[in-house]
């Protein structure tokens, strides 16, 4: 009746086998292969999580920014601590009695299997003693750490630090453990993935004393850690020293770009800090100063701080007037001290009218812009002034304004390009070119940050495009995903051919016979084209602005400097730009005059 | 005369009542300690992972109620609809499921949870039994068999869809079933081979493997007829039309792979052998060619579906276990991981509750997939033992209940349901302890989770039901 009777003892005899096989395998691991064998005795395995040393940080030219030097952390895995001398302890730590029973219990409350750490970075020198007397101490045991290091004081803000990662983030990402270190800021938080490298575990046999036996089977289980890649900045530190001796004891901000690629060459934000200040020990105390300081060092002003363009942002009027056909580099307009319709009145200052467009630029006309800028809005080939103020604005747009520009740093904010909505809701739907054309000489409700402003200046010196500045030229291995997307062009709505005026009109303003209001820039043997403006600042005296770029022909470098309540543009901003540009060209300073006078100008303590 | 509730009681087989409740007693203790914490006792919690799985063992005893109330002909004759319901199952997951860990496979009402997959397997071991137990079956009709891969390949399908790799290759332990069943015992030598070929495609190149299965194709016509002459001709031609095939290629072509020359040459020489083949009538001989071509087609095949249908992790995974890879700190470092624990229990264990690697949680997936390891690790090899030897017992048990039933359904359901319970154990323990691919398939009654649990309490205690009526026919 069942011809396949026979069948029931192949496949009861598949089920026996294969659980033999495993009671057999089972018997060698857990009988015949000695080196699992732990329990006897009480013997547990140690992971020793291996720390790659973190990724150098060089200058473009190869110059070391940031190394790693040796710190020992001193851990302890509560459950083999056993009783012992409190004040020895104390006095190779340095720390109190009441600090040791302390740490303990948080070290308990933490965890009673899973090490964490008791004493933090302790110094070669003291570790000496302290490794020789750590074996009466049951539990405790040593790991090894690195601390930043900088060997120029400099590029705070750009390098940022590192600091131990928050629980939050050791839940999100199992990479982390309580007590890791990671970037926080700057570099070292943009490529931190790039820099740590990645962690190993080397698996040790420990006996009831805690002695370390040997390796868990010959360390075949081990990871050994990979160390962190090196990385190459695109910033020149030997201006980016020079750029921070400068603006000493001045507060504002230094943008410096290689037009031809959109690398940064200094980002300088003061008053800034002694990065070594946020490293090792007192660390979290120095950062509280840091963080209470009223003139804000912490505060990345380069890519944070948002101010008005003021003039400078006549040079965009002047783009978008020309490529939109409203002017030609010949329309001239008058200017009888300033610009005047009805009860409307804009000053201006005393010179030669009427002027053209490159003269206009020299000389920083009130009344031209707003000439230009009202003849936009109100052409009649746009329909409206709605619609016109949405194409001038798409233009702006274009320059990356009222955007984050993609920098791979953090931080970085938006500025801001009003909305038409915004006007519509103020002026009730009835615009009128006139309501806004403060916005015509870079005032009203127009927010640039430094960096965006020194990217305009590139755009100029490129006559139409963008590379999205950014801080990295390379890293050993990850070219592709860091870089790639720093290689693409970015296109205004501006053509190439409408740049030619504006720069002839930003060379005669530096370099022009009859003076411009950017004269003190003015460098033998470097044609630098520059532009002068002053940031309206409600609270106090105005922010000084010059942006700037050199030589003419092929710039090399693109900046824009910001000096707080330095009042009128030329004053300070101009002479600053002027000397980075020609410390970054001749490599030298031929006007040491103009230098010491920089230098030793205190600006924050003259304020009220 | 006994009342009818008397005799369900007395009919039941305690012997597998018994070895189930020591099985789920032991998986909640080994819970219990993976989750257990030195550190945070807080005594006994129900939201703790062992207090959730206490009370899913309590829901488990609702589920016997209702497998050995429900009357044994329900089962016979709605499995098809059963079978029908779980894959629509299937398919309403793939559309409302929730992801969770990486494969959408739950359904989520309210704050239930519940994999429709291992209520799957209960209504798939349904059918297969309703299938295989049809009065007019063939077995060895070649029908049969695809009706046999229908059957499961619709649920491997929807499963695999949902990215749940583990419980989709559950199915094909049935081919056991199947061939406890009049499976022509053909089938499983080409099942091997198909395994064979499998692990030999992982490890080497295709040229090797080609040269492998020609060797054994000689072979087996030699085996077969016992005609050395003729055997040794076909491997002349066969190396002879290599060299000349190489010869051409090599001024023609010379870029071409040795595995296209290989290929070559084996077509020419089998248009050679076929010849001979007709003019000796040896039919037996077409099929060797056959195998043999179907042979490389196939290993092709593993190489594509290796290549381009296994994500990078399960492609890791086989590596590893095939010893191809070593990647101790990712595919590698559950298993290295699980088999310190266990290898570090030792003999008798380091005791309940006492085990260190399991408790610092350098275990991953612990109390899941890896609950094995606390066996190992807090009650050593007598211990690891004794849970195979139970298990083991199980299955037994279940094939000698088996082959006691009068009805043919009954009796090829205990086989799907002792299939199913060995692919898991043989899985689940053989990658803690590093012979078996990390697929993530539950411990029965082991693993904490409600659905696993209650989905093999269900497909057991269904047989224990038809058990009871085993000296009945049920059609
Ligand atoms: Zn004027």
């Amino acid at each position: 009746m069942n011809p396949y009777l026979s069948r029931k003892y192949i496949i009861g005899g598949i089920f026996s086998l294969i659980i033999l096989i495993y009671i057999i395998r089972l018997f060698f691991l857990q009988i015949v292969d000695q080196s699992y064998k732990l329990s006897a005795s009480n013997n547990v395995l140690r992971y020793v999580t291996q720390y790659p040393s973190r990724g150098l940080i060089y200058d473009r030219n190869g110059k070391l920014m940031v190394y790693n030097e040796a710190a020992y952390d001193i851990l302890v895995i509560p459950r083999q601590v056993e009783p012992f001398d409190t004040n020895q302890l104390a006095k190779l730590l340095d720390l109190t009695k009441e600090q040791i029973a302390q740490r303990l219990k948080a070290a308990k409350n933490y965890s009673y299997y899973k090490p964490s750490v008791f004493a933090k970075q302790i110094s070669a020198r003291n570790y000496a003693p302290l490794q020789e007397q750590l074996y009466n101490f049951k539990g405790f045991f040593v790991q090894t750490r690195t601390l930043r290091k900088y060997p120029e004081k400099i590029g705070a803000h750009v390098l940022g630090y590192i600091g131990e990662v928050d629980d939050e983030l050791t839940k999100k990402d199992p990479y982390y453990n309580s007590g890791d270190y990671i970037g926080i800021s700057g570099v070292e938080q943009s490529y931190e993935k790039v820099l740590r490298g990645k962690k190993g575990v080397e698996i040790f046999m420990v006996d009831v004393h805690n002695r370390i036996k040997g390796r868990f089977k010959e360390g075949k289980f081990d990871t050994i850690a990979i160390h962190g890649e090196n990385v190459t900045l695109t910033i020149d530190a030997t201006i980016q020293a020079y750029g921070e001796a400068l603006m000493k004891n001045k507060r504002g901000s230094i943008v410096a770009i290689e037009p031809s690629t959109g690398e940064i060459l200094t980002l300088v934000s003061s008053p800034g800090f002694d990065p070594d200040l946020l490293v090792g020990r007192n660390r979290t105390e120095n950062y509280d100063k840091l963080k209470n300081d009223s003139l804000l060092p912490l505060f990345d002003r380069p890519l944070m701080a948002r101010y008005p363009p003021g003039s400078t942002f006549k040079l965009v009027n002047a783009l978008i007037g020309l490529q939109e056909e409203i002017i030609k580099p010949w329309t001239v307009f008058s200017c009888y001290g300033g610009y005047n319709i009805g009860n409307f009145h804009m000053g201006c200052h005393n010179h030669r009218s009427p002027l053209d467009l490159k003269h206009s630029i020299q000389h920083s006309c009130n009344a031209y812009y707003a000439n230009v800028f009202r003849s936009i809005l109100d052409a009649p080939k746009y329909g409206s002034v709605e619609n016109a103020y949405g194409l001038w604005r798409n233009s702006v747009i274009s320059f990356g304004f009222g955007q984050k520009l993609g920098i791979d740093l953090p931080h970085e904010v938006n500025g801001y390009i009003p909305t038409l909505s915004l006007y519509n809701r103020i002026h009730g739907n009835r615009l009128k070119s006139l309501n806004i054309v403060s916005l015509a000489i870079g005032q009203g409700e127009l927010l640039m940050t430094p960096l965006q402003m020194a990217n305009m200046t590139a755009i100029i010196c490129n006559k139409g495009y963008y590379y999205v500045p950014h801080v990295i030229k390379s890293t050993s291995e990850t070219y592709d995903t860091v870089q790639k997307p720093f290689l693409i062009r970015k296109y205004t709505n501006i053509d190439s051919v409408n740049f030619e005026p504006v720069i002839e009109g930003m060379f005669l303003g530096v370099n022009g016979d009859d003076g411009g209001t950017g004269r003190i820039a003015r460098m033998p043997g470097i044609e630098i084209c520059g532009k002068t403006g002053t940031a309206e600042n409600p609270h106090g005296d105005d922010h000084s602005i010059f942006i700037a770029f050199a030589p003419k022909d092929n710039p090399k470098i693109a900046i824009a400097v910001y000096v707080e309540n330095a009042g009128f543009g030329a004053t300070w901003a101009a002479p600053i730009a002027s000397l980075m540009i020609e410390k970054y060209i001749n490599d030298s300073i031929a006007r040491p005059a103009l230098e010491k006078h920089i230098l030793e100008r205190n600006l924050i303590d003259a304020q009220p | 005369m006994r009342s009818p509730k008397n005799s369900i009681w007395n009919d039941l087989d305690w012997i597998t009542i018994g070895l189930y409740f020591l099985l789920v007693i032991l998986g909640w203790l080994n819970i219990y300690s993976a989750v257990f914490n030195e550190e945070q006792q807080h005594g006994f919690h129900f939201g703790t992972r062992y207090g959730k799985q206490l009370i899913w063992i309590g829901a488990a005893f609702l589920i016997i109620v209702i497998a050995l109330v429900v009357d044994s002909k329900f089962y016979s004759s709605f499995a098809y609809i059963i079978y029908g319901l779980s894959i629509l199952l299937l398919i309403a997951v793939l559309i409302v499921g929730t992801r969770i860990n990486g494969a959408k496979s739950w359904l989520v009402i309210g704050s239930i949870q519940f994999q429709p997959a291992e209520f799957t397997k209960i209504a798939t071991a349904l059918a297969m039994a309703k299938y295989l137990s049809h009065y007019s079956l063939k077995p060895e009709k070649f029908k049969t068999l695809l009706v046999f891969f229908a059957i499961i390949g619709i649920p491997t399908l929807f499963i695999l869809l949902q990215n749940d790799t583990g419980s989709a290759l559950v199915f094909f332990i049935f081919i056991l079933v199947f061939y406890r069943e009049g499976m022509p015992s053909v089938y499983m030598l080409f099942g091997l081979l198909a395994v064979a070929l499998f692990v030999l495609a992982m490890l080497f190149e295709n040229y090797i493997i080609i040269i492998i299965l020609e060797i054994l194709a000689l072979l087996a016509f030699y085996i077969l007829y016992r005609r050395q002459n003729e055997t040794l001709i076909a491997a002349l031609i066969v190396g002879i039309s290599s060299v000349l095939v190489w010869l051409v290629i090599t001024y023609f072509m010379p870029d071409a792979s040795i595995t296209l020359l290989l290929l070559l040459a084996l077509f020419f020489s089998s248009l050679f052998f076929v010849y001979i083949l007709f003019k000796n009538k040896l039919n037996g001989g077409f099929i060797i060619l056959a195998v043999l071509f179907s042979s490389i087609f196939y290993a092709y095949s593993v190489d594509y579906f290796f290549d381009n249908v296994l994500d990078g992790y399960q492609q890791r995974r086989i590596k590893v276990l095939l010893g191809i890879q070593s990647d101790p700190y990712g595919a590698g470092y559950n298993v290295n991981q699980s088999m310190i624990a266990i290898g570090s229990g030792g003999p008798i264990g380091k005791g309940y509750l006492l085990g260190t690697q399991t408790k610092f949680k350098f275990v991953p997936e612990q109390s899941t997939d890896f609950i094995f390891c606390t066996v190992g690790e807090e009650w050593g090899f007598v211990g690891s033992a004794i849970v195979l030897g139970l298990f083991l017992a199980l299955l037994m048990r279940i094939i000698i209940m088996a082959e006691r039933q009068k009805s043919k359904f009954s009796r090829i359901y205990g086989y799907c349901v002792a299939s199913i319970l060995f692919f898991h154990v043989a899985i689940n323990v053989g990658m803690t302890i590093g012979l078996a691919p990390v697929i993530g398939i539950p411990l029965p009654f082991f693993s904490y989770g409600g659905s696993s649990l209650w989905g093999f309490t269900f497909l057991l205690f269904i047989f224990v039901k038809l058990d009871s009526n085993r000296t009945q026919l049920i059609t």
